[in-house]
């Protein structure tokens, strides 16, 4: 098979830092190419230099395409010659229809004036293509996230793509979802698409990739061809951590405590629809010292049932009890709740749990200000300290705490987030999906910190779509299903197989 | 010799990346120094003339007491389009109390600081409790206070105010010093007369200028934060003393320290530690900066809004009385438009219109630097039409310059 794109010596420098360092990439006609790395090792810099988002000399090397040195100015450039790439943010208009979506940019019209019978029919076929069983006219802003990808996907196929770049196309979807989209990609392979994909999931990798690219701090560290010998997962995990890694999750003594958090009766409704019940009638324990896992589909309402405890945060009509160390407590606002000696990692780092713009030092202190200031006076010597303090305990990797967080990795991100919340000095955290998006070396450390909590006493209620994380670090796992807690798993009972059992038989 | 290049080198590179990263805030003072040095040039020194100096500051009370509630409000991430009308409307109020009324002038002061609070949080109520756009509410309010103030006034103007009220406005601060001590002075700085107080005042603040500073940056350094390199700190802190020593030299040879001086300057001491070292200051950054995660880490993100709006209210009613005071009248003009050069002189001075960005000290400076330039052009004889499109056009520039920058720090 001959190479449709070979990347030679790519070196990409911004001010201080050299993200890409003669980072070597061949891309065979018709196979689907993984690329794997940590967070920060290059690989998106490396899809923005093949794309046009860096133009053809801002940075070194050269991109061989279909047996020609391209020299993209920008990504129509690139679009043109049938790249395209599909980011992990979707770039879709949510208030406009699947085919205005479809061929947005690209309009079927003849003198401005838009042929809407043929956009349509052409989305048609296209959806059919991808298995979107929708109608073009239908808003995006109806779809789910798994089903909005393959509207991205249907838009790339409309523009007679080539090469095909995914960036994380599973991060946000379902277990089903997830294996419909890579079903989707070995079939668009048949027809002829090559695919790039780019993900931290390496089951899924295993399963579609021909070949892999591991890349660590900006260099190409291996290439594996999977036709002749199948790619382990630990091939790839050593190849990007550059350690082996015995252990995915680190040891812990367990050892549960005195009762922490219960919750009884708890009752939620959906935030808009008043008659709609999101939760049933849950119950929950925590002790201190423990690691209890909530598992369940996406949509199950695990995050409904943290939010709605911590400060009332979703949802409407909410009745139960909370009690906090054998006392009532009184979780009906956020404040109330941390007082009460909640916390909750949010599951969308980005958008609900940091402050972007802003430094770690102001990330890290600001659920807790009362402990950084007198009589509503900052110390802002105080907050460096804490922040310090965090920045070595946590191991957050940065040049500075006075650094945006919006210029950290999405790892180093988590730890600001977690920092912000063990700062607040809780009792019981909530962890909404602590791993997501994050890669193999940091979830580690994230694990690592988990444990170290748990070691000081504290309990810990985490969700996670992710079955092998609540099996590797739970002590006992409640499995939810459609706003009800249907079953409950110690660490020696659970497995894969009991937990989804659970889900179904439900 | 080669480690000695290299690290020479080290260095340089350090503060050109420095000077990148601040070039925001070095920009917006030398824009202002450079605007004054041209006016002062084209002028022919009237621009640094004492009784010029005085007319600037009187000139620009107003739109800078209100450029402090109107930072806080934009960084918390919405806007207020009433201001101009809800100062027009508390500037006609005390007219009609004091002129129609024979209200006690005092009094009037407190009740129209009351009813500008009241306006602020009518408005903040929807804005915060409701989430209605702060852009529509206040849209309506600045219609619903332009009619109040014709409505209230009957369309003709009231005045004049009794002297004490004008005080408010155009008073001085009288000299405490024995006259004896000015009088010797006089000779020196080759004037007719010299206000001590003033004089002293500016010594004074130049001196807490420095100390502050330094007192940074010893802060700074033990707690091994790099802060600003020597070089630009000498540099600022010798301009700022120098200008605020100047100004009140330049003010102790005319009548003094203006009242409203004291009032601007004591205000944005106020503002500028209320938003940079306390609780409530880093909440609204954190509200403007994203208003989710701000509720999610424990924050009244409502009230934090509804008393932003309310703090707007009260300080467009001091504007207002100052405005007032200062024409001696109360016109159903008054205020008309003047929320725009408010909202521009915030943006100039480097706020963000996305919200969670911005100081009190750049939009008093950029309140300054539109001072600058409309005295400047009137003295200049620039017809209004000019002056307008000058303004609108370093507006745009102001902004965009932010634009670029940020964009070119990635």
């Amino acid at each position: 098979m001959t190479a449709l794109l070979e990347m030679r010596g790519i070196t990409k420098t911004f001010p201080g830092v050299k993200a890409l360092d003669e980072v070597t990439l061949t891309v065979r006609q018709g196979e689907i190419h993984a690329i794997c790395g940590e967070n920060g090792a290059g690989k998106s810099t490396l899809m923005k230099v093949l794309s046009g988002v860096y133009p053809f000399g801002s940075y070194e090397g050269e991109i061989h395409y279909d047996g020609q040195l391209a020299q993209f100015r920008d990504i129509s450039d690139s679009e043109a010659k049938g790249i395209i790439i599909i980011h992990q943010e979707l770039a879709l208009v949510p208030l406009l229809s699947i085919a205005e979506n479809v061929f947005l940019g690209n309009e079927r019209a003849a003198n401005g004036v838009i042929d809407w019978n043929e956009t349509n029919r052409r989305t048609g076929e296209l959806l059919r293509k991808v298995g979107l069983r929708e109608a073009p006219t239908t808003l995006v802003d109806k779809l789910g996230v798994g089903k909005q990808q393959l509207v991205e996907i249907a838009k790339a196929l409309s523009k007679e793509v080539r090469l095909l770049i995914l960036d994380e196309p599973t991060a946000a979807l379902s277990e089903q979802d997830s294996q419909a989209l890579l079903d989707l990609m070995l079939e668009l392979k048949t027809q002829g698409v090559t695919s790039i994909i780019i993900s931290h999931k390496l089951n899924e990798v295993r399963r579609v990739a021909d070949s892999v690219t591991v890349i660590r701090d900006g260099s190409t560290v291996s290439t594996m061809d999977a036709r002749a010998t199948p790619i382990t997962e630990d091939a790839i995990v050593r190849d990007m951590v550059g350690r082996d890694m015995a252990h995915r999750y680190p040891d812990r003594t367990r050892r549960a405590g005195d009762m922490l958090m219960e919750v009884e009766g708890w009752n939620v409704f959906h935030a808009e629809h008043a008659d709609r019940q999101v939760i049933h009638d849950a119950n929950l324990t925590v002790r201190a010292g423990e690691v209890v896992g909530i598992a369940g589909l996406m949509g199950s309402g695990r995050t409904e049932l943290a939010m709605s405890l911590f400060g009332r945060s979703y949802g409407q009509n909410i009745s139960g009890r909370v009690r906090v160390k054998g006392q009532e407590a009184d979780v009906s606002s956020v404040n109330r709740a941390i007082d009460a000696g909640l916390a909750y990692v949010t599951e969308d780092r980005k958008s609900l749990g940091l402050i972007l713009e802003e430094p770690i030092v102001r990330n890290v202190t600001l659920a807790n200000l009362g402990g950084v200031s007198h009589g509503g006076i900052l110390n802002e010597n105080e907050e460096t300290a804490v922040s310090e303090r965090y920045r070595t305990a946590l191991n957050i990797r940065t040049p500075s705490v006075f650094q945006k967080v919006m210029n950290l990795s999405g790892g180093n991100q988590q730890k600001v987030v977690l920092s912000k919340w063990l700062f607040a000095e809780p009792d019981v955290l909530i962890l909404d999906e602590p791993t997501r998006g994050i890669d193999v070396g940091a979830k580690f450390e994230i694990y690592g910190i988990i444990n170290e909590l748990s070691a000081q006493g504290k309990g810990v209620l985490m969700i996670s779509s992710e079955m092998p994380e609540l099996l590797g670090m739970c002590d006992r796992i409640y499995v939810m299903n459609e706003g009800e807690l249907v079953g409950e798993l110690t660490a020696a009972e659970a497995s894969q197989e009991r937990i989804m059992s659970l889900i179904v038989t439900d | 010799m080669a480690l000695a290049e290299h690290t020479g080198d080290a260095k340089r590179q350090g503060i050109g990346a420095y000077l990148l990263a601040n070039l925001r805030e070095y920009g917006l003072l030398a824009a202002l120094i450079v605007i004054m040095v041209f006016f002062q040039i084209m002028t022919d020194g009237v621009l640094l003339k004492p009784v010029n100096i005085t007319n600037l500051l009187l000139q620009n009370s107003y739109i800078i007491i209100m450029a402090l509630g109107m930072l806080v409000v934009i960084v918390s991430g919405n806007i207020d389009l009433s201001v101009g009308s809800v100062m027009g409307f508390v500037g006609a109020l005390a007219a009609v109390m004091i002129v129609n009324w024979d209200v006690n002038w005092l009094l009037t002061i407190v009740v129209c600081l009351g009813v500008g609070g009241l306006i602020g949080a009518a408005q903040g109520y929807w804005v915060a409790y409701w989430k209605i756009p702060s852009f529509i509410v206040t849209l309506a309010g600045m219609l619903v206070f332009r009619g109040l103030s014709l409505w209230l006034l009957e369309g003709q103007s009231v005045g004049p105010f009794p002297r004490e009220f004008q005080t408010i406005a155009n008073g001085f601060v009288p000299d405490i010093f024995p006259a004896g001590i000015g009088e010797t002075l006089a000779p020196i700085f080759d004037a007719r007369k010299v206000n001590v107080l003033a004089l002293l005042t500016g010594v004074v603040a130049a001196a807490a200028v420095i100390w502050s500073g330094l007192r940074q940056r010893a802060r700074d350094r033990a707690y091994g934060v790099d802060g600003e390199p020597t070089p630009f700190f000498v540099a600022r802190i010798v301009i700022i003393s120098v200008a605020l020593v100047f100004i009140m030299y330049k003010l102790s040879t005319f009548r003094g320290l203006p009242n409203v001086l004291i009032t601007m300057g004591v205000l944005t001491i106020i503002y500028a530690f209320l938003t940079e070292k306390t609780v409530i200051g880093r909440r609204i950054y954190a509200l403007g900066g994203n208003a989710k995660a701000a509720k999610l880490s424990g924050i009244k993100t409502e009230r934090l809004t509804f008393l932003a709006f309310l703090n707007m209210g009260i300080l467009a009613a001091a504007a207002g009385l100052v405005f007032a005071a200062r024409l001696n009248t109360a016109t159903p003009k008054a205020g008309f438009a003047l929320e725009l050069d408010v909202i521009a002189a915030v943006f100039i001075g480097g706020a963000s219109m996305s919200g969670g960005v911005g100081k009190i000290v750049g939009a008093v400076v950029g309140a300054f630097l539109m001072g600058v330039l409309n005295n400047g052009m009137s003295i200049m004889g620039i017809g209004i039409d000019y002056q307008q499109m000058i303004k609108g056009l370093v507006l745009l520039a102001a902004v965009i310059f932010d634009v670029y920058n940020k964009s070119r720090q990635g």
